[in-house]
């Protein structure tokens, strides 16, 4: 592969991928929208009944808002990931994923590529995001702001990563709502986004584990730890090998022989 | 202005090894159980124009997608420009330009950000993808629409860019499934007469696959594919002579017919 090839490539999916975003401007303030609807609403609402204790990364009693903080920006990946992945889908329907898919380089890197592009539109949500939460009282060290990127970058690719596995198996993109109905929110509520996982112990063992298996758990507690200064290096390996495990996955299912969906007689 | 394109001729006669632009042999596809492509052979030399003929179903769209690596073939081999794409996928993969059946243009992008989106995918370096871009929209009468977004633009001036944009790498081949499906009669006289000229003039062989027979009334050669077979090929010329038909749909016509009977 000629790397000047691959960067160009890597430029013009990230370039495409960001002024879409830009484009649809409905998509880009519904993306705002939805997280800091939980974060004014939701916490504000909240915050007396679900008190938080100290627990690490906090050396404090918190704010229910600032426990939430890096869950919605789970959130905003988590959704941005599912987003990139169904955009994968109407590419295929409407075929510019042909576009991309005939282009002269390995299918992995084509695949990788378009993650890495979901990511970079991503992480502009959540910095916007987290600038509007500073208004909001919301302020973690200012150190935290860098040491988020690396665990945003390896969280987005991990939910990205799964989304482009599921959008794999996806014919078409009616199916995938469904998908997201049963991959989203589940993953969502059964995770350490909104309250911690020994409180969801306290009233189900079962609720507890599902949510400690969740890779979105791990995701979260990664942002979590590094937006106040420290690694989690359970939550790394987890997120690590799930991206690893996820992306493996989707690169066999867009193989054109071994993949899931052009023996039913759609281009991957 | 196609003699810009032209003027690279030679280089494009160094990159492309082989004699033939495109060779099919014996390839076979399956959907499931249910095998839609038998045996297919084609051959596309360069600077020729091969025409594709089928009834809808035939299966050239899965031919195409096989070609252009979406899918993976049964059995059987495929060489663009001399390489495997099976084995030398990537570099079989740069000789080719498409125009797919339904569109693919990006809606929310302008023109001149489709064209430097595909640019970037080919490896094209900037400065020279600004000079090919502003080169192929002068050809294609499409300069002034450079900044419009492809919503804005007519059905025929979408597959104009859609043209410009699968020659703007320079392929040893061009494969066009069914590319003016959906235009006026005006428009497709307008786009088939383009293909041909920038094929006389680049030396690059196209294959198109159709089922509008008074588009490739004079194609170097036909395939005519039938229920996933082909069912006869040769030059037209000689088609037409041997089988005493004026039109290449009468010829169709004929030959399906009698494929089908013998089939029954």
């Amino acid at each position: 592969m000629n790397k000047a090839h691959a960067l160009y490539c890597l430029k013009g999916i990230v370039v495409r991928e960001s002024l879409r975003f830009l484009n649809q401007r409905g998509r880009f303030f519904s993306a705002l929208v939805r997280p800091l609807v939980w974060l004014f609403i939701f916490a504000a609402g909240f915050r007396s009944v679900l008190g938080v204790s100290i627990i690490p990364p906090y050396q404090t009693y918190i704010l229910y808002e600032e426990y939430i903080t890096p869950g919605l920006l789970g959130m905003i990946l988590l959704f941005n990931g599912m987003q990139s992945s169904l955009s994968m889908v109407y590419d295929r329907e409407m075929g510019s994923m042909r576009l991309l898919l005939v282009s002269p380089l390995p299918r992995w890197y084509l695949l990788f590529c378009k993650l890495l592009a979901g990511v970079a539109v991503a992480l502009l949500q959540v910095y916007i995001f987290l600038l509007i939460a500073w208004f909001w009282e919301v302020r973690p060290p200012i150190g935290g702001y860098f040491l988020l990127a690396p665990a945003l970058i390896l969280s987005g690719l991990m939910l990205g990563s799964l989304g482009l596995m599921l959008s794999s198996f996806v014919k078409q993109l009616e199916n995938f709502a469904g998908v997201m109905n049963f991959v989203i929110f589940p993953m969502f509520f059964a995770s350490s986004a909104l309250y911690p996982l020994w409180r969801i112990r306290d009233s189900s063992e079962l609720l507890y584990w599902i949510g400690f298996l969740n890779p979105f758990t791990h995701a979260i507690e990664l942002i979590r730890f590094s937006l106040y200064l420290q690694f989690n290096w359970q939550a790394a390996l987890a997120v690590l090998f799930c991206t690893l495990g996820f992306l493996a996955i989707a690169i066999i299912g867009y193989d054109p022989l071994r993949g899931f969906l052009p023996r039913k007689g759609v281009a991957t | 202005m196609i003699s810009d394109y032209s003027s690279e001729k030679n280089k494009q006669d160094e990159r492309l090894p082989g004699k033939d632009a495109l060779s099919v042999s014996k390839i076979c596809f399956n959907y499931g159980k249910k095998q839609v492509l038998h045996d297919v052979d084609i051959q596309v030399e360069r600077n020729s124009f091969v025409a594709l003929l089928g009834a809808n179903g035939a299966g050239k769209t899965t031919l195409f997608s096989i070609i252009t690596g979406l899918y993976g073939a049964s059995s059987g081999n495929i060489d663009i420009g001399g390489q495997s794409l099976l084995t030398s996928t990537q570099q079989a993969l740069s000789q080719i330009g498409v125009v797919f059946q339904r569109p693919t243009l990006d809606r929310d992008l302008t023109v001149l950000q489709n064209l430097l989106y595909f640019c970037q995918l080919q490896g094209i370096p900037s400065n020279t993808a600004k000079t090919r871009i502003d080169t192929a929209l002068h050809t294609h009468g499409l300069a002034e629409l450079k900044k419009a977004k492809i919503t804005e633009l007519s059905g025929g001036q979408q597959r104009r860019v859609e043209l410009a944009r699968s020659l703007l790498h320079k392929p040893g081949l061009l494969l066009l499934d069914e590319p003016t499906v959906g235009l006026d009669y005006k428009n497709r006289i307008d786009f088939v007469s383009r293909v041909k000229q920038l094929c006389k003039e680049n030396g690059t062989g196209v294959l198109w696959a159709t089922h509008l027979m008074d588009e490739v009334e004079d194609a170097d050669y036909i395939y005519i594919l039938h229920h996933g077979k082909v069912i006869s090929s040769g030059r037209t010329t000689e088609l037409r002579e041997i089988h005493q038909h004026n039109s290449v749909a009468s010829l169709f016509q004929h030959l399906t017919q009698n494929a089908q009977e013998t089939s029954q």
